[in-house]
């Protein structure tokens, strides 16, 4: 993967490549609505915000460590056994989040039941890792974890927030729909709730991004 | 019996992998453009699922739960290594991948180049890992029990791609908004069908 010819200069850490890595998975490379990765998750944690956020954190974290490990050892590991090696440090890191919100929000945690667990086979982590921390320096790939952590956040975030509003009329557990629009006959859409809508959500979003930007059109 | 029936129903469809749980959706997205290669990847992870879901349940069983190893010998009767599962649940899973892609690769080389790289992803395809850790939250208590719901659920996941595929040959057909083309459509007939599937809820048997 180390190519000698290539000159070593210093670049700032923060040159316009770095931050174009940052940048790239809120639009134009985002995991969920371009890459399709880390789909599973993505769905199943959004009935609410809060536990939605402290997923996102989550894999933000991972992604962006565990890039970092495996772009630090990218020259030592042989390719034929390079998926073992990625899940065994992938799921060590899962091993500690999941320890640390078991200590720390125990009922979140509870709430996420077994999708901590999946992070480890959350595609975006091995995705990012095959595609970029293989063939990357350490730093690069760091903000690279970070960046893919965070557009996907972004896109838990978006779905958490609509589900939540529309579906029980809440935000952060905090009712925000004026009791009046009750009385006037507003109703809560328990379909909202269920698990098609958050595909449905998604693909509402894909459609709003994609008659925004033309390049990403089929 | 009624019990293994009534749990095979309950995991092909009310608790379908993918309309309930969305568990190994990036495989399901990206392999379903056709009807055959989706056929051949529900087929292999129905294989893998059925021999990975019971090593785990007796590594769960005999190794990692709390107090496991007591037979092993009354000292270790309260250790707790259930910490471990994560990492232990996804070697196996990897371990027995490999090996089915070895015996694939040698018996059917055309379900092989069909499969491509998605034969070494189904390691990573969060369906299998989900059943394995479902197991080991809803504490199934016979072996029995674990192949049937890790059957029930590689049958539903397949009843779902096979599905998807079938729609979406059709769909080539048809005039789909332009930025909705191609994922945009995918998730909302996957939506679609998660409703349909919904319909199932309740049923006992």
């Amino acid at each position: 993967m180390s190519d000698p010819n290539i000159t070593r200069e210093r670049e700032p850490i923060f040159s316009a490549k770095i931050l174009k890595l940052l940048k790239n998975p809120f639009n134009l490379e985002n995991p969920i609505t371009v890459q399709v990765l880390g789909i599973c998750s993505a769905l199943a944690v959004t009935v609410q915000l809060k536990p939605a956020i402290v997923m996102a954190l989550s894999v933000t974290i991972v992604t962006a460590f565990s890039n970092l490990i495996i772009s630090a050892l990218r020259n030592t590991i042989p390719s034929r056994i390079r998926i073992i090696v990625q899940l065994a440090v992938v799921a060590a890191l899962v091993i500690i989040v999941d320890q640390l919100l078991k200590a720390f929000v125990y009922d979140v945690s509870k709430k996420l039941s077994v999708f901590v667990g999946l992070i480890i086979t959350n595609c975006i982590l091995m995705g990012r890792l095959e595609a970029f921390a293989m063939g990357n320096k350490p730093w690069p790939s760091f903000v690279d974890g970070i960046g893919n952590g965070l557009g996907y956040g972004l896109i838990l975030v978006i779905v958490a927030f609509v589900r939540e509003l529309l579906g029980s009329g809440k935000i952060f557990g905090i009712p925000v729909i004026p009791r009046i629009f009750y009385q006037w006959g507003y109703m809560d859409n328990g379909l909202m709730i269920l698990p098609p809508m958050a595909l449905i959500t998604i693909g509402i979003i894909i459609w709003v991004q994609r008659s925004r930007t033309r390049e990403l059109q089929e | 019996m009624d019990n293994l029936f009534n749990l095979f129903v309950r995991s092909v469809f009310i608790d379908n992998m993918i309309f309930a749980y969305f568990l190994g959706m990036c495989s399901y997205l990206a392999v379903s453009k056709t009807v055959k290669t989706s056929i051949g990847l529900g087929a292999a992870v129905i294989f893998v699922l059925v021999v990975t879901a019971p090593v785990n349940w007796l590594v769960d069983h005999y190794l990692l739960k709390s107090g496991a190893l007591a037979w092993l010998s009354p000292q270790l009767a309260d250790l707790d290594l259930s910490y471990l599962s994560f990492i232990i649940f996804i070697a196996v899973i990897a371990a027995i991948v490999q090996l089915v892609e070895m015996v694939v690769e040698k018996f059917s080389p055309s379900l092989y180049n069909a499969l491509g790289i998605f034969l070494p992803l189904i390691a990573v395809n969060c369906a299998i890992l989900g059943v394995a850790l479902f197991v080991q939250e809803r504490e199934y208590t016979s072996i029995s029990e674990v192949t049937v719901y890790a059957f029930g659920s590689g049958v539903g996941w397949f009843l779902a791609i096979a599905t998807l595929a079938a729609v979406r040959e059709k769909i080539t057909y048809s005039n789909v908004p332009k930025p909705l083309r191609g994922l945009g459509i995918t998730f909302i007939i996957t939506g679609l069908m998660a409703i349909a599937f919904m319909s199932f809820m309740g049923i006992k048997i």
